[in-house]
């Protein structure tokens, strides 16, 4: 009972902090395209009208920023103390682009992040314009070396585990930066951040239009992150589209969860809501092929046999098999020093079967479905709010084309209204990612209950409190600094 | 080389003087940085294997994976 209620409170935990932490970053990756493009055009054309733009998106770029900094390494924090048997475990395949994340965004953002604020009218021009430029792909670098560690977790690749050590030491680099789910990944959370950075600068811009000021900045922005948004938003169609293939190849659990799939099969009908269904789609979504085979939650659990032949186990012989392996485990370790001989077998025993070693932590196959009402619409939430930001940006595109966007204030309230739900996209995003992925923190080999530290749940409840109370305070003053600086609008003279 | 170190401290220097709006964005930064590191991570997120020796943490983990499978 308190090992279940632990693993509850630092899940939350975790999932409060990562939350809070997403909300600065999309921002971050999609507002540094749209200012940089601005500044190009400034470049380019030599108005400067448009540094005007570019400077004032820079300010709510850096508001942003200094509120989100340093929210991620909260994260590393609760690695070392509520999730040290993972952070162990998974060595120095996670420390790894950690460490490279760490070292290159401090040396990029230090660099160009200063050059973009304080080299105005000190540097060139086009050093200027790199210098945002690189700002931007920093922050996308950055995203490279987390999200490659998050694809290892959910797709694990090019690594051995070593029971001396216990410890899965690296012995791919190139498959764990090539690795499919990373790769997918990577494009979907990046240009989900366009996404966000093109509604936030529409919304604010109707924001303006509404309040009957600044009007050429206002379409002018809109303009660009229209543009930009359209563009991210079929970037992540194209990304997610990929995501679905991957979970169907590599986690097909998080898939069926995804569905509400019970009972799968050839030519697996797309659930839009429950009791409306598109026949086939499901297999075209997850196989690229109308007559693709896709197991449900039922199948994964008997354990099933595709159309061409292929065998998965079911849950119970993956569990007896994960069972053996931790045997094996525990006997090399006992065996080591004392008989060479037993310890040799224990250890073949272990590497016959250590792709089902978190299985053997299952107390029963329930335990191996995630929560399928939360993954089921947290899913359509993203997919159904991800479809109606892209029309609305289309229609605000069209109707600034059309000279018609001064005129239509219910869609300029529409722009306005729709800047949370891009962040609620965006969460739904990530809940589709990580609830779907329970019981395993690393697919097969670690599940959430043997992840988590043996520290007392009073006291992860405690952080739990002091990180809401925190996370609201730096959440209200970054939105009164964010509003502060709107209300002045861009013809305020800024550093 | 002395001259393009000191032009860099200069940059650096000039940029932090002169910021307006700026001011109050570092003054966050410093508070956040102050409670992080001197307030959660002293008190609350002490790392449960800091102190030990590789060995150490190998049998501390393995012990944990160990037990955890007979819960």
């Amino acid at each position: 009972m308190v090992e279940s209620a632990l693993v509850g409170w630092s899940r939350l935990q975790f999932a409060l902090t990562a939350g809070y932490h997403w909300l600065f970053v999309p921002l971050t990756l999609g507002l540094a395209v749209i200012m940089a493009t601005m500044e190009s055009i400034y470049v380019v054309k030599g108005d400067e009208f448009w540094k005007k733009c570019a400077k004032f998106w820079m300010k709510l770029f850096a508001i942003n920023f200094a509120v989100g900094i340093a929210t991620g390494i909260i994260l590393e924090f609760e690695f070392g103390t509520n999730w040290s048997n993972y952070s162990w475990f998974v060595g120095d395949i996670f420390g790894a682009p950690l460490a490279i994340e760490g070292i290159l965004a401090f040396f990029m953002e230090a660099t160009f992040f200063a050059v973009m604020f304080f080299g105005w009218g000190k540097v060139s021009k086009r050093t200027h314009l790199f210098a945002t430029w690189m700002t931007g792909i920093g922050a996308a670098i950055s995203a490279v070396w987390i999200l490659v560690a998050n694809g290892w977790m959910q797709h694990p690749v090019g690594m051995e585990f070593n029971p001396d050590t216990v410890r899965h030491e690296m012995v791919d680099f190139w498959a764990l930066v090539t690795n499919p789910t990373f790769i997918s990944k990577f494009f979907h959370s990046v240009f989900s951040g366009w996404m966000t950075g093109a509604i936030f600068v529409i919304g604010i811009s109707c924001w303006y239009l509404l309040k009957n000021r600044e009007r050429r900045f206002a379409l002018s922005s809109i303009r660009v992150a229209a543009i930009v948004g359209i563009v991210g938003t079929f970037a992540v169609m194209f990304s997610g589209d990929s995501s679905g293939v991957h979970a169907a190849k590599y986690q097909p659990m998080k898939l069926a969860a995804a569905e509400g799939l019970m009972d799968g099969g050839e030519r697996a009908a797309f659930s839009i809501v429950p009791g409306v269904e598109i026949p086939g789609m499901l297999s075209i979504l997850a196989t690229h092929d109308i007559n693709g085979y896709v197991p449900g939650i039922n199948n994964l659990l008997d354990g099933y046999t595709t159309p061409d032949g292929q065998v998965f186990p079911s849950a119970e012989e993956k569990i007896e098999r994960g069972q053996t392996a931790i045997a094996a485990f525990a006997e090399y370790r006992e065996l080591k020093d004392s008989d060479s001989a037993a310890a040799a077998e224990a250890r073949r025993v272990l590497d016959e079967n250590v792709d089902y070693f978190g299985y053997g932590y299952i107390d029963s196959r329930e335990e191996l479905v995630p929560n399928v009402g939360l993954v089921y619409w947290a899913f359509r939430v993203m997919v159904g709010l991800g479809c109606a930001l892209l029309l609305l940006m289309v229609v605000v595109l069209w109707a600034e084309y059309k000279k018609r966007l001064p005129d239509m204030k219910w869609l300029q309230w529409a722009a306005l209204l729709s800047i949370p739900l891009v962040y609620l996209a965006g969460q739904a995003g990530w809940i589709v990612a990580e609830v779907g992925r329970q019981p395993w923190v690393i697919e097969g080999l670690l599940p959430t209950k043997a992840a988590v530290s043996s520290v007392s749940v009073a006291a992860v409840q405690t952080t739990f409190f002091i990180f809401v109370a925190v996370f609201t305070l730096f959440l209200v003053i970054e939105m009164r600094i964010l509003i502060k600086a709107i209300k002045q609008g861009p013809q305020v003279e800024q550093e | 080389m002395k001259y393009t170190l000191r032009a860099i401290y200069n940059f650096y220097a000039d940029g932090f003087r002169n910021m307006t709006w700026g001011r109050p964005l570092w003054g966050l930064i410093l508070l956040k940085a102050i409670f992080l590191f001197l307030v959660l991570r002293l008190f609350f997120f002490k790392p449960v294997l800091a102190g030990k020796s590789e060995e150490q943490r190998s049998e501390h983990v393995s012990k944990e994976l160990i037990y955890k499978s007979n819960q």
